[in-house]
């Protein structure tokens, strides 16, 4: 390895710079910034969670990091290296190693391939091994996910989501990748097998000491098996930290209003937190509000919010946000709140 | 499902098997299929069993009525029905699957192309194809007869050609719904090339419209090969074919109405057949269709 080589891989298996990502609008008058400008590195190891609301460029971003999309400016770079770069025959080996799994488990699924010519297909494409030989790495990998051998013959619509997600997961494991992006993954299934699909990728992220990025809109989910959070809206971060202190002592007022947004399992009069409701919906990626893009909802906001674009500062250690008011101690006071006190 | 474990494993499942399992419970699939064996069995064994040279004359049998000598009577020149009817057919099949062939040939390629690639390519692609169906297709393809030369396999050439744009649109339309799934996006991370990905993912599930369409392409290539033999541009004379037969018992509908039947019922039940066993096919090939 070279020595910029050591260094980029310093810097961390995927290297997100000044990431805009734009498309023409339905009506390709206007453009849509599905992602608008976006800043960070993802470790090797870990566990890197993406929170957003539907809208934030969560799905974008996923896309992007495999290079399924093309950024419209910045760079991502895979280890060090610029996937855009490279010729066509030696990107295809590269991306091997970053791998997505998708939402809807069901569409990601030949529905004319039988289960294990799906799971093998990344091995016949690599030309691993012979027919017989890939089906039985194929049955492992089944098995190792949790699944009978009898599940290889069947058709992706004899099974149930969860199995259907247990089978991406080992379709992209026999590729040995280094990066898993998880988009929403657990969204499409019965709460009752989450936990379990869940602690299979935490099982697997030892065994095949694999980094993991976790792309959801369920704070609940990201908060328990992330190192780090990342929270997007409307194409930007708003905040970026190790997962317990995003958690426990949010910077950015729009985390804490996610955070308030995730059921308590008690009464409501024993709740501490009071619940703060974000009104309206999040307005247009076409034309986002000046500024910081989180003013028109946000309840602490000043008149210096529609003007100046929050800077991306560090306000903890490893700890960042996009909020002119954000200190040390928390996200600025809602603007109701030092309006009762006064 | 899950909690059982075995670690015999079926090496193949038996696609084939289960397929002629599935068909032989279909009344509507099956009958088809087997009328359409059997004409075809009937084509390749004509010479031996058909009773007369279907191109022989005899005077004395002209416009003559059904008998024990002649089954199915026969034509103005005294030719025998049942012996045209059968060699008739022999022409018959072979032009609608000729016709059909050419047309899958062109148009599923170019369809898949069209639609995957997008583009420029799209755009060209698909305006020809608009300007291959402002055209009456049967026309057309007398134009396109004309520039190849007279003749059956001229002939049914054209008529391939000029139903080659109906399945191409069909496929583009289907393929650009194909193409955004995300078992296309999966394969295109595992590193699969575009050749790869058109023949596992796309065509596979670009084709299921086209194997109904073929079965209707290949009812109206029957009807088209008829029309092109009755205008002169097919079969050339004295070979029989079905339309030819039936444009000469039309001219004769006066004096032997009964001569247009054998004709007109193996292109009506033919053309039928084709039909029936395409929606028996569609549902046999659909693995979610599939009962458990």
């Amino acid at each position: 390895m070279t020595a910029a080589r050591h260094d980029a891989a310093d810097a961390g298996i995927l290297a997100v710079r000044d990431l805009r990502i734009l498309f023409p609008s339905r009506d390709g008058r206007d453009t849509v910034k599905a992602i608008d400008g976006m800043d960070f590195e993802v470790k090797v190891g870990e566990t890197f969670g993406v929170i957003g609301e539907s809208g934030s460029g969560k799905t974008t971003l996923g896309r992007a990091l495999v290079s399924l999309l093309r950024p419209t400016y910045g760079q991502i770079l895979h280890d060090g290296t610029d996937p855009a770069t490279l010729g066509s025959r030696a990107f295809r080996q590269h991306r091997r190693d970053y791998q997505i799994i998708f939402q809807d488990p069901n569409a990601a699924l030949n529905p004319r391939m039988t289960i294990i010519d799906s799971v093998v297909e990344p091995l016949e494409i690599l030309r691993e091994g012979d027919a017989a030989s890939r089906r039985r790495r194929g049955i492992e990998m089944l098995e190792r996910v949790g699944l009978a051998a009898e599940a290889a013959d069947r058709y992706p619509h004899q099974l149930s989501g969860g199995q259907k997600q247990r089978v991406n997961i080992a379709r992209v494991l026999t590729l040995r990748p280094k990066v898993i992006v998880c988009d929403e993954v657990v969204a499409a299934l019965d709460v009752s097998i989450r936990g379990d699909v869940l602690n299979l990728f935490a099982d697997l992220q030892r065994e095949f000491g694999l980094t993991y990025v976790f792309i959801t809109h369920d704070i609940s989910v990201v908060s328990h098996i992330s190192d780090r959070i990342a929270v997007t809206y409307l194409g930007k971060l708003m905040e970026l930290g190790p997962a317990e202190d995003v958690v426990e002592r949010p910077l950015h007022p729009y985390t804490r209003a996610l955070l308030s947004s995730e059921p308590i399992p008690l009464p409501s009069h024993l709740r501490v937190d009071r619940r703060i409701i974000l009104e309206g919906e999040i307005p247009s990626p076409v034309s986002p509000p000046s500024g910081c893009r989180f003013r028109t909802r946000c309840p602490s906001v000043q008149p210096r919010c529609a003007e100046d674009v929050p800077a991306w500062r560090e306000v903890r250690p490893g700890h960042l946000v996009a909020c002119h008011f954000a200190t040390a101690e928390g996200p600025p006071a809602d603007n109701q709140q030092a309006r009762s006190a006064s | 499902m899950t909690d059982v474990t075995t670690t015999t494993v079926a090496y193949r499942p038996r696609r084939m098997r289960r397929f002629v399992r599935w068909f032989v419970s279909d009344i509507r699939g099956a009958i088809s299929l087997t009328f359409l064996l059997l004409l075809a069995v009937i084509s390749i064994l004509a010479p031996w069993i058909s009773p007369y040279d279907p191109v022989a004359q005899d005077v004395n049998a002209a416009l003559a009525p059904m008998s024990a000598e002649h089954w199915l009577g026969a034509d103005d020149l005294g030719r025998d029905t049942l012996s045209r009817l059968i060699y008739g057919g022999v022409a018959s099949l072979y032009a609608s699957f000729l016709a059909v062939a050419i047309a899958v040939l062109i148009g599923v390629p170019v369809g898949i192309l069209a639609g995957y690639l997008g583009g420029w390519v799209d755009t060209m692609i698909s305006r020809v194809i608009d300007s291959f169906l402002s055209f009456p297709a049967i026309v057309l393809a007398i134009a396109v007869t004309g520039a190849l030369g007279i003749g059956l396999t001229n002939g049914m050439i054209s008529v391939g050609i000029v139903f080659a744009p109906q399945l191409a649109r069909l496929v583009r339309a289907r393929t650009l719904v194909v193409r955004h799934e995300l078992y296309v996006d999966a394969a295109r991370c595992f590193g699969g090339s575009t050749g790869r990905i058109l023949w596992r993912h796309v065509l596979p599930n670009a084709i299921q419209p086209v194997i109904v369409q073929v079965t209707l392409l290949l009812a109206a290539a029957l009807l088209a090969e008829a029309s092109l033999s009755f205008l002169g541009l097919g079969i050339q004379p004295p070979d029989p074919s079905w339309g030819a037969m039936l444009a000469r018992a039309y001219q004769n509908m006066e004096i032997a109405p009964e001569q247009m039947y054998p004709p007109g019922l193996a292109i009506l039940f033919t053309a039928l057949a084709y039909n029936t066993l395409g929606e028996s096919l569609r549902a046999a090939l659909d693995p979610t269709m599939k009962r458990n």
